[in-house]
């Protein structure tokens, strides 16, 4: 409990820095933010009414204040272009972001610790060296390199799943492959180290010597001890998945939070820039806090700060 | 590993220099080359506007060196003077200066380079500030950890008890024992600059058009992937081999110089 009270307390400097920060970015855009939102050829009368819509005529104190008022009833402020409030587009949009992500997640998981396990198992064999040496290259290789790869053999080549968009089961495939296939390679590699650590524990011979099969030996008793580490990893690598999703969105016409993000950016929206920023913001900081609890629930050896 | 990563830079850096010598143009347009095929004039074919898409690799990747040791010489200027300050001071001075990078670990990735990068506006030299503010919290996190470690040395507190000034105990006592892991970490971050500077030219927040880039060349890669898949490939297989080589040569150099200090 003081743990999580203790968590908390730097969670909330940390979460007040990434709002100040998000709400400073429509400042720093060189020039006049509403000259560059609404073009050149805007007329007086509307740039004045965007400027007081965004509070820009205020003093930057009371600007932030009434940034944090609204975002605590739930208002992200509306669309510069389709004049709708951002909170309806993000509801919209976060959903499949969501999906993408967990999916991608899931796949991470299931290639990677299995994986990982059969190359510790083969330790220093020529199936191990393979097997760490393409997870190794491949957690390198970028998502906007992997996609179009991806791409080109599973949907332009082979024909077999849909190029892009969101029309059919089957799209989330590529990009959920993307996004998931540089964390297995990350996962294959911590499994490795991490059951190869374990299996060097005095707690694992007695196993072996009290005879039982090398099934359970691995699976009941190496496994669960060296998984743990596993929940970190996880955790941390959402984050990057999280970020990987701005671009693997965009390449496949994934209507997610961060194709959304990139939209922004084409029409100047920044309104809607500065909601996308701030929604994966926060979501990385709420995952790794549950990353954190799950870590200390999952060891009962770690038990404070 | 070494013999190939060298192999694959010298290969790069060899075709950067005869691109030069033989006066390649990345910018000229044949209209009656649109998306072919290599041939014995394109001899990697021609992109969506008839450019040779060798002269346009060429100059994109001289121009990714450019950005990447430019802005990972800023962030380690920027962010060793940070780490330094916070590791030998300790205190206060230490805890806030933590909790601002904490703030920007909060945005998981290349967000907040996006983020500055589309605020800022697209270009050449935005894309390297937006790349700097983003990347020095590595170095400094990197530093400020060692330097607590080393603050407390022996050698460090006898030339203290000598008389040494806070410079020079920070400067000859503290900074060349981090020079290798400075290296080591710098090699890595010219990779990960290098994608994050084509992932930006690939979101269109990067280097602009006509320039070449990578990122930017890959995206018009998909764009045609349909009716000319080479394009794409040839992009690709080339961004591969450069990644992997940098990541390469960084690995052996780790190999060869890391020497962590224990904290």
């Amino acid at each position: 409990m003081l743990f999580l009270i203790k968590k908390l307390s730097s969670l909330a400097t940390v979460v007040f820095g990434v709002l100040l920060l998000t709400f400073l970015l429509i400042h720093l855009v060189p020039g006049d933010p509403v000259e560059v939102m609404l073009g050149e050829s805007a007329s007086t009368a509307d740039r004045a009414a965007l400027r007081a819509d965004l509070g820009l005529n205020q003093p930057l104190v009371k600007q932030f204040g009434s940034y944090l008022v609204k975002l605590s009833n739930g208002d992200f402020g509306s669309s510069i272009h389709t004049k709708t409030p951002i909170i309806e587009t993000i509801k919209a949009r976060y959903p499949a972001t969501v999906k993408l992500a967990v999916l991608a997640l899931l796949i991470g998981i299931s290639i990677g610790v299995p994986m990982g396990i059969y190359a510790a198992l083969k330790a220093n064999h020529w199936q191990d060296i393979v097997v760490t040496l393409v997870s190794v290259r491949l957690s390198a290789m970028p998502a906007f390199w992997l996609g179009p790869m991806l791409m080109l053999i599973f949907a332009v080549w082979l024909g077999w799943l849909p190029v892009s968009g969101m029309d059919s089961n089957a799209s989330i495939i590529l990009p959920a492959l993307t996004l998931g296939f540089g964390l297995s390679a990350i996962l294959t590699r911590m499994t490795r180290t991490s059951l190869l650590e374990v299996l060097n524990d005095d707690y694992i011979r007695t196993a072996r010597a009290k005879g039982l099969t090398e099934k359970t030996v691995i699976l009941r008793h190496a496994l669960r001890a060296a998984l743990l580490p596993i929940i970190t990893i996880v955790g941390l690598q959402m984050g990057s998945l999280l970020a990987g999703t701005v671009i693997t969105e965009t390449i496949f016409s994934w209507d997610g939070i961060g194709r959304l993000l990139v939209e922004s950016i084409e029409k100047r929206d920044y309104p809607v820039t500065q909601a996308c920023v701030l929604m994966v913001a926060l979501s990385y900081v709420v995952v790794n806090l549950v990353t954190d609890v799950l870590y200390r629930l999952a060891d009962p050896r770690v038990k404070f700060a | 590993m070494k013999k190939f990563a060298t192999t694959i830079l010298l290969f790069w850096l060899a075709a950067v220099l005869l691109g030069r010598l033989f006066q390649l143009n990345p910018n000229a347009i044949n209209l009656n080359a649109i998306l072919s095929t290599p041939s014995f004039t394109y001899l990697l074919g021609a992109d969506d506007l008839g450019r040779s898409v060798l002269a346009r690799l060429l100059r994109g990747v001289e121009v990714s060196f450019m950005v990447s040791i430019t802005v990972t010489v800023i962030t380690m200027l920027l962010g060793v003077c940070v780490g330094l300050f916070a590791g030998f001071y300790g205190g206060k001075v230490d805890r806030v200066l933590m909790q601002i990078t904490d703030v920007f670990l909060a945005f998981p990735g290349i967000l907040l380079a996006i983020a500055f990068a589309a605020v800022l506006g697209p270009g050449l030299v935005n894309l390297m500030i937006a790349l700097s503010i983003t990347g020095w919290v590595s170095y400094a996190r990197l530093t400020r950890g060692q330097a607590l470690g080393l603050r407390n040395r022996q050698h460090v507190l006898a030339a203290e008890s000598l008389g040494a000034s806070v410079p020079r105990l920070i400067f000859k006592h503290i900074l060349p024992l981090l020079t290798s892991i400075l290296v080591v970490e710098a090699t890595y971050s010219l990779a990960s600059v290098m994608i994050a500077e084509a992932s930006l030219s690939f979101l269109g927040l990067g280097i602009q058009a006509p320039n070449a880039s990578w990122g930017a060349m890959l995206r018009d890669g998909v764009r045609y992937m349909l009716i000319a898949p080479h394009y794409v490939l040839i992009v690709g297989l080339s961004l591969m081999s450069l990644i992997l080589a940098i990541n390469l040569g960084g690995d052996y150099l780790r190999d060869k110089l890391d020497v962590r200090i224990e904290q």
